[in-house]
């Protein structure tokens, strides 16, 4: 049941996307993502590690130990892709070369700021691309759990935990909502068929305005 | 011609009519470790061990060299790259982008055992570039308003605020190619390269584990990735070979 919840946020997340885009997708459910582009629609995936058009998973057996995504996990290059350099890769997400990122979250604030690399004295992974990534993208898209396992709210008033960045979210896709960060809050404009409003405001410690055009997301 | 056995080759130099290690940059992985000595800063190519040269990572594993700083992107995994290094207890600084990968690195951090700087990874890129091409610093607003930018100068130029990033230099670089020639002209694999190019500029000695060494004039000039004036130490061969995750998992 969780994996299917899992799928169509990614799906979901996939509907961002425009024809052309430039995308980088994060570990966890945003590599997900990769597998719901729709068939008109091309996009070119962007790898920390330095290449630009990551394609589909490879035959059992014909993995490249030397091609593999951010994740250390084998890929495959599409045609028309390419490799470069470290210093190359992060020009092209600093350089605000990159149409779009979907990121995991720990925390995200109302307005927009991101926490997502440091449980200090627990969780110790550091920020890797993510805080150039959240930072420099066009759009930052989370895509995340609308709560940690312990059921605490990720979405909150303010972030508690080391910021990633500050003000770069702009939409929060979860499972059990749609929230647009806007300049008075965060506007709730999709809903997940299995959840009410009452039970996302409950479940967000933040303020929510209620878009008067909600939608439902069908199986979440 | 191509050599696998660095030894041999060596060996047969004085007979052959024309010195193919001209630039005497090729050398054995005993020699090659001379260079790496206690205390010293090691910058090390590779990304989650990718692009890590694990012959060299076996070489420094043996010699035990101890109290190094290490600089790379990443603390590898605990049995792949240079997490074997840092599980090992030889390091006692890392600065990197991030170790979520090697969960011992995370606990002797935590034990205070491991002093470590976590650095944005393109802050990382430009640092490791602006070392090797002598540029005093980099003005970068990637961090501004996170822990990043604690300790660090800042400033306000053309109406944005940022941060004074300080260039990262090392006393030893070392780096894996697919192959080199006997100048140390490089051409990399794939998703091998990243950081590999940086690390050769910024680093006073850098050494290559190069899968194998290809005659002068081989490589094609307009496919070199890293030009051999970057390069001082050539090294070739087998060895501390690692199985990756997704290996283990199949």
């Amino acid at each position: 049941m969780e994996l299917g919840k899992r799928e169509i946020m990614a799906k979901r997340a996939a509907e961002e996307l425009h024809h052309g885009d430039i995308v980088n997708l994060g570990i966890g459910i945003p590599t997900l993502v990769a597998n719901f582009i729709p068939d008109n629609i091309r996009i070119v995936i962007h790898s920390e590690n330095g290449f630009l058009g990551i394609g589909s998973s490879p035959i059992l057996g014909e993995e490249d130990p030397d091609l593999v995504n951010a994740g250390g996990f084998p890929v495959t290059l599409i045609p028309g892709g390419s490799y470069f350099d470290s210093l190359l890769s992060f020009s092209i997400v600093r350089g605000g070369h990159l149409d779009i990122t979907i990121l995991g979250a720990l925390e995200v604030s109302e307005e927009g700021d991101l926490a997502n690399w440091i449980v200090p004295g627990k969780l110790v992974p550091g920020m890797g691309g993510g805080m150039d990534l959240a930072e420099k993208a066009k759009r930052t898209i989370v895509l995340t759990t609308h709560t940690d396992k312990k059921g605490k709210p990720k979405i909150v008033k303010k972030c508690s935990l080391p910021l990633t960045a500050q003000r770069c979210v702009d939409l929060i896709i979860t499972d059990m909502a749609v929230l647009k960060v806007e300049k008075e809050g965060l506007i709730l404009k999709e809903i997940a068929e299995s959840s009410t409003v009452e039970e996302v405001i409950q479940a967000t410690d933040a303020r929510i305005i209620v878009s008067s055009d909600l939608k439902v997301i069908k199986g979440l | 011609m191509i050599k696998t056995s660095i030894e041999a080759f060596l060996k047969e130099r004085v007979f052959m009519e024309e010195d193919l290690n001209i630039f005497d940059k090729i050398k054995t992985l005993d020699q090659a470790l001379e260079y790496i000595t206690d205390g010293c800063t090691l910058m090390y190519g590779g990304f989650g061990g990718v692009g890590t040269s694990p012959l060299l990572i076996e070489g420094i594993i043996k010699k035990g060299v101890r109290d190094l700083y290490l600089i790379g992107n990443d603390g590898g995994f605990p049995d792949v790259g240079i997490g074997r290094v840092i599980c090992n207890g030889q390091a006692k600084r890392l600065t990197a982008t991030h170790i979520g990968s090697n969960p011992i690195a995370g606990k002797l951090m935590n034990e205070g055992k491991l002093e470590v700087e976590f650095v944005p990874q393109g802050t990382f890129a430009e640092r490791v570039r602006a070392g090797g091409a002598g540029i005093g610093g980099v003005l970068i607003d990637v961090g501004i308003g996170t822990k990043v930018e604690e300790g660090k100068t800042k400033i306000d130029f053309k109406g944005r605020k940022y941060i004074i990033e300080e260039p990262l230099t090392a006393d030893v670089g070392i780096i894996f190619a697919k192959k080199a020639d006997p100048f140390g002209n490089l051409v990399y694999s794939k998703s091998a390269r990243n950081f590999q190019p940086l690390v050769a500029m910024a680093s006073k000695v850098t050494i290559v584990h190069a899968l194998e060494i290809v005659e002068l004039g081989e490589l094609d000039p307009e496919e070199i990735i890293t030009p051999g004036i970057f390069v001082d130490v050539i090294v070739t061969g087998q060895g501390g070979e690692w199985k990756w995750n997704w290996e283990k998992e199949r």
